[in-house]
């Protein structure tokens, strides 16, 4: 991995840092490796998660951006977003360890989605229209307006969710539904999720899955 | 109760139970469109949301989709064109540098790929054009009314009449018009981006930069500049050079109200109340863009000819409260330079002149 690319992170680390007495502060992959040891334990070494088809399933960490991590951290740690497997793990990282893990995690390349292999055909085609059209007669808006092209993610408010795990998306959706998840900005996916379908919800998730993302493209 | 409904291949009578339906109303829809079969009256979810219902005596049209497209019984070229004009309306983008110098598309304000009412549904130019337009003070078609589009909204210069691109763009809005009726006599439900009622105190910058700090800078940035990714455009530009120049029509702080009371944030429509929507509107409003393509040379002069057509709805040629600039007051065009708009100011009918 080049230098420049290391320096560019830790920018991006601490400039995301949001207001609440949090001081900005510089990531580093190398520390952030160490912190992660404990992560690899649903999250893999490589960052890839993992999809176990009926059961839990933990989402790839390996190129999300690194301030949305950070954020993910926070709200786990404070409450903002409820998982209790997640929750002692992150009560062990400290705000630096955090922004560390961060930037460990979002160098790392993004690995294949798992799940949604079972999909027939027009499931995925309804996947494929609500990613990148949506159903506005339903009121739902396409993935693509706020995850961005390809849902590579924008930003560090709307993640990646291109090649994640069809498991963990169609989770996240449901979650939203159920109120059981609620710390998205301004309630942009909450609104989306509640008028999503069970059906439009496996669409989603296993088109997704399925989306390789272009490396190069993520430059 | 029953209820007419004008389908593309056949009419049928539906009774319609449970549902206060004003008669008088007229339902129109592209003949496999599944909204407009059963028991349910279009455009429900809308209504949840909290749009209004469908009034008596209004022309309530649901367009076909892209999926119905596929499905249609035309010709297998006409599918490619209007494919091609669905393809420019929702990433106009692919004609920047030639036809387009801001960042936007027609999708990014014609929401739902221009199907949505209240989000100034395309397909009602189809079938109200030709017809005098206050605007430009002639009569104009479709094609010179998506002209303007490139001009204002687009901040750029149109493809020709008749050209491959003006001709895919007029056949998806005549697309989406199938089963409508021509000239119709009715007013259309949901057309254009109806203002909110007016709000109880006069809009306020301050008050509205707080709005827009809370509810939109979270995509569309603190500075108004949008957002990219990876080099691709993702949210627009409300304001600057990325943004529609001064001469679009949604510069008229009544119809920026409107598109932000109906549609904004994202996904969760007339959530912001009147005054929310007038004061971002305001803001957003007071905010400098790339010159109106019909500018002199003299804002005040531009102003003084344009105003009862068209600026005395927009903050143009004003003097900000805060800061004593006066909007439009520059030379900068945006990314176009010194490409002027070959619509703009064309004479049309002069042999028709001095006819009564």
């Amino acid at each position: 991995m080049k230098k420049t690319r290391l320096s560019r992170f830790g920018l991006l680390v601490g400039a995301s840092l949001f207001a609440g007495g949090a001081i900005a502060q510089e990531g580093d992959v190398e520390r952030g490796q160490a912190a992660a040891a404990t992560c690899t334990a649903c999250h893999q070494a490589d960052g890839s998660g993992m999809n176990i088809p009926g059961g839990e399933s933990w989402p790839r960490l390996a190129g999300l951006d690194a301030g949305y991590i950070v954020k993910q951290l926070h709200d786990f740690k404070e409450g903002r977003r409820q998982n209790a497997s997640m929750m002692p793990f992150a009560n062990m990282l400290n705000d630096q360890q955090i922004v560390d893990v961060a930037a460990y995690y979002s160098q790392l390349e993004v690995t294949p989605g798992q799940g949604g292999d079972d999909a027939d055909e027009a499931l995925l085609k309804r996947g494929e229209q609500l990613a990148n059209r949506g159903d506005w007669d339903a009121y739902i808006v396409s993935c693509k307006s706020c995850h961005g092209p390809g849902g590579t993610g924008v930003g560090s408010d709307f993640p990646g969710i291109a090649s994640q795990h069809a498991g963990y998306i169609s989770a996240q959706l449901t979650a939203w539904q159920n109120d059981t998840r609620s710390n998205d900005p301004q309630n942009l996916m909450g609104a989306i999720a509640k008028r999503m379908s069970d059906n439009d919800i496996q669409a989603v998730s296993a088109w997704y899955a399925q989306q390789d993302i272009d490396q190069e493209g993520e430059e | 109760m029953a209820l007419t409904i004008t389908m593309r291949k056949r009419t049928l009578v539906l009774a319609v139970t449970g549902m206060s339906l004003a008669t008088g109303l007229t339902m129109t829809a592209y003949a496999a469109n599944e909204a407009a079969q059963g028991d349910e009256m279009p455009y429900q979810t809308l209504v949840e949301l909290g749009y209004p219902a469908p009034q008596e005596g209004e022309l309530v049209h649901v367009p076909p989709t892209m999926a119905d497209l596929e499905d249609a019984d035309i010709h297998p070229e006409l599918k490619k064109v209007i494919r091609y004009g669905y393809e420019l309306f929702t990433d106009t983008q692919q004609l920047r540098d030639e036809y387009v110098y801001n960042d936007m598309n027609c999708s990014s304000c014609h929401l739902g790929e221009g199907r949505q009412p209240f989000s100034a549904p395309v397909w009602a130019a189809a079938v109200t054009l030709p017809d005098f337009r206050g605007k430009n003070q002639h009569v104009n078609n479709l094609e010179e009314r998506i002209a303007g589009c490139f001009a204002y909204s687009m901040n750029g210069t149109p493809p020709e009449y008749g050209s491959d691109e003006m001709l895919a763009l007029s056949a998806y809005h005549q697309w989406l018009a199938t089963g409508a009726p021509m000239y119709p006599s009715q007013p259309i439900y949901g057309r254009g981006f109806p203002a909110p009622d007016q709000p109880a105190e006069q809009p306020d910058y301050a008050r509205g930069e707080a709005a827009y700090q809370e509810n939109c800078a979270i995509c569309h940035q603190e500075d108004g500049t949008g957002h990219y990714e990876n080099g691709e455009y993702v949210f627009p530009a409300p304001w600057g050079d990325g943004s529609n120049n001064w001469g679009a029509g949604i510069v008229r702080v009544d119809t920026m109200a409107g598109f932000i009371y109906q549609n904004m944030p994202l996904g969760q429509p007339r959530s912001l109340s009147d005054q929310e929507s007038w004061d971002i509107a305001y803001y957003i409003s007071n905010q400098e863009r790339p010159q109106d393509p019909r500018y002199t040379g003299d804002v005040a002069e531009t102003l003084e000819l344009f105003g009862p057509t068209f600026h005395d709805r927009s903050l143009y040629g004003q003097t900000r409260e805060h800061d004593g600039h006066v909007l439009g007051d520059h030379d900068n065009f945006g990314d176009k330079g010194d490409i002027k708009p070959w619509n703009v100011g064309m004479p049309r009918f002069e042999s028709l002149a001095d006819e009564q």
